[in-house]
């Protein structure tokens, strides 16, 4: 029953929002002294579980070429691209935005989407506008809303589309895992095959309640009465790397 | 045969130019520390192909892993340089070379799944010409070089300091959590050392009514969304439920196919990611960035899909991941 103790630092620590390195260092440590290992020995597992799992950290050899292609632009040529989207209602353009963020995170493109490189200046403010032109001025309820969808079809699209890209944390994490912990040999595209299926149900079911966005907007509108609020001014705001 | 190893031995090698950019950068406070980190990080990769093949004692690239983990609680690595275009320079460059700048990202995925799905049955002289299980990582290593010599080519970069300068700034933005996943999957074999799976399998065993599939495959799943809304990460949460149900009862017992189980697995994970604050990265921050007076707003707009998705999730592997 102790080794639940392990488990439990893992669970208490990244709960308590304490450094995950020194959470997964110390649950390590309390395992290894469960499992009657002398202090060597842990230092040493330690050791053959980081070399057997190196290929989990092999995504980093994208940076360079990622990090050059921003440089050159590539967020401005993202927003350029999804720009052309103008015109669309709001909950067709956010259903849109949805399958562009799907399909470039599963060609590795996270970059081209995020709540601080394209929500912010880009999808938001257009979705209000294109909520504007079909219901008028926006009660402050529409407009938290239309922000609110906006802000989830970005994280719904980078969740269930980046897991298709095989130099991924999550899918490098998997094979990593259990081939130091059960000595398979797993190879990530076995893994990231198997990502497509949620992904299709993913945009099916976010998609579906994006489009229902703007029916919902009519009740609304037809309801509320508009309150002045401040748009959303488009700017461009720093990049961001966030990571899972 | 071409080996994995060689393409750790890149990555070390990109690391050890980050911590020559970090330890020569004057104007950046932290940067012996940030310096050391990636440096010891480069040392590790290297290190670790003699502690694989058995050559060289496994406890110094212990202690250098401890030492990482120390760094990190430390605060280390610090961000770093930001120095990159300007706005108004990418504003203009984007405009010269408009969906050209898609060409080398679209290199990479490209050649990966072309090393994973077709060169990796290809043999030379009866030897496999990639080694087992590594193909596509092999690929993506050589995606990675290809890509990066066509968008020197293609946007007419001179220095080769360019895009290492560039990948040191986006480096510098995900800090410790480059090597995160990595130190998760290590402590899966301190896990399995100590028998936290034989533990947690055997309680759940003794919980669920024996060879009920869809009961266990339900458990692993909402197991992974509610542990990943606890922890706020669903990295973490793989490792846990993995040794408990995963690995001895959905794979062990019901002979389930690990690549599906594992992969869908993480997604009903992600499942919980989309519904905690504890995850402030992707819920909170855009509240606030895009000033909602509700900051839960995005939690509240994506639990409606949350909720329906673990149900896929969950049948998809029921249906698809098992045999018979």
């Amino acid at each position: 029953m102790w080794v639940l103790l392990a488990v439990a630092v893992v669970v208490i620590g990244f709960a308590l929002k304490i450094n995950s390195m020194l959470v997964v260092a110390v649950a390590g440590i309390v395992a290894g002294l469960i499992a009657h290992l002398s202090p060597m020995k842990i230092v040493e597992a330690f050791g053959t579980g980081f070399a057997g799992s190196r290929s989990v950290t092999i995504f980093v050899v994208v940076l360079p070429v990622i990090g050059l292609i921003e440089r050159y632009g590539l967020q401005h040529q993202a927003r350029q691209l999804i720009g052309k989207l103008r015109g669309l209602t709001t909950g067709r353009l956010l259903a849109s935005y949805l399958l562009i963020r799907q399909l470039t995170a599963a060609v590795g493109l996270n970059a081209v989407g995020g709540p601080a490189q394209a929500v912010r200046p880009i999808v938001a403010p257009m979705s209000e506008a294109a909520a504007e032109r079909a219901h008028g001025p926006l009660s402050e309820r529409m407009r938290e809303k239309v922000r609110s969808y906006a802000a989830s079809a970005d994280t719904v699209g980078l969740f269930f589309g980046e897991d298709i890209f095989v130099a991924i944390g999550s899918i490098l994490l998997i094979t990593g895992f259990v081939d130091t912990t059960y000595h398979l040999k797993l190879d990530p595209l076995q893994i990231a095959i198997w990502a497509i299926p949620t992904a299709i149900c993913a945009f099916l079911v976010h998609g579906f309640r994006m489009l229902r966005l703007d029916g919902q907007l009519a009740r609304m509108a037809a309801e509320d009465s508009p309150e002045p609020v401040e748009p959303l001014a488009a700017e461009d705001t720093k990049d961001e790397v966030a990571a899972r | 045969m071409i080996k994995v190893e060689w393409f750790y031995w890149v990555c070390a090698a990109f690391f050890a130019i980050v911590a020559l950019i970090r330890l020569t950068d004057s104007g950046d406070k932290k940067r012996f520390g940030s310096a050391a980190f990636w440096g010891i990080l480069a040392f590790a990769f290297v290190y670790g192909t003699f502690v694989v093949a058995k050559t060289a004692p496994p406890a110094v690239e212990g202690f250098a892993v401890l030492g990482l983990a120390g760094l990190a609680g430390l605060g280390f690595p610090g961000k770093g340089a930001e120095e990159s275009s300007s706005v108004e320079e990418r504003r203009v460059l984007a405009g010269r070379f408009g969906n050209k700048l898609f060409i080398p990202a679209l290199i990479i995925p490209l050649v990966a799944v072309f090393f994973g799905a077709v060169l990796s049955k290809v043999e030379v002289g009866g030897v496999l010409l990639l080694e087992k299980g590594t193909a596509t990582i092999i690929g993506l290593g050589v995606g990675a070089l290809v890509a990066l010599v066509v968008g020197m080519a293609l946007f007419r970069v001179k220095s080769p300091v360019v895009p290492f300068r560039e990948g040191d700034r986006l480096l510098g933005h995900i800090g410790w959590a480059a090597i995160l996943p990595q130190f998760l999957a290590t402590l899966g074999l301190l896990f399995a050392a100590a028998g936290v799976g034989k533990v947690v399998g055997d309680m759940t065993n003794a919980v669920l009514p024996k060879g009920v599939l869809l009961l266990a495959v339900i458990v692993y799943c909402v197991g992974m969304a509610v542990f990943t809304i606890v922890m706020g990460n669903a990295f973490a949460a793989f490792p846990v439920m993995t040794a408990a149900v995963g690995w001895p009862i959905l794979v062990t017992q019901f002979h389930g196919n690990p690549p599906a189980v594992f992969a869908i697995g993480m997604l009903a994970g992600f499942c919980g990611t989309l519904v905690t604050p504890m995850a402030a990265n992707f819920n909170l921050v855009p509240a606030a960035l895009l000033e909602l007076k509700d900051q839960y707003g995005p939690i509240k707009a994506q639990i409606p899909t949350a909720i329906p998705l673990l149900g896929a999730n969950i049948a998809i592997m029921f249906l698809f991941a098992f045999p018979g």
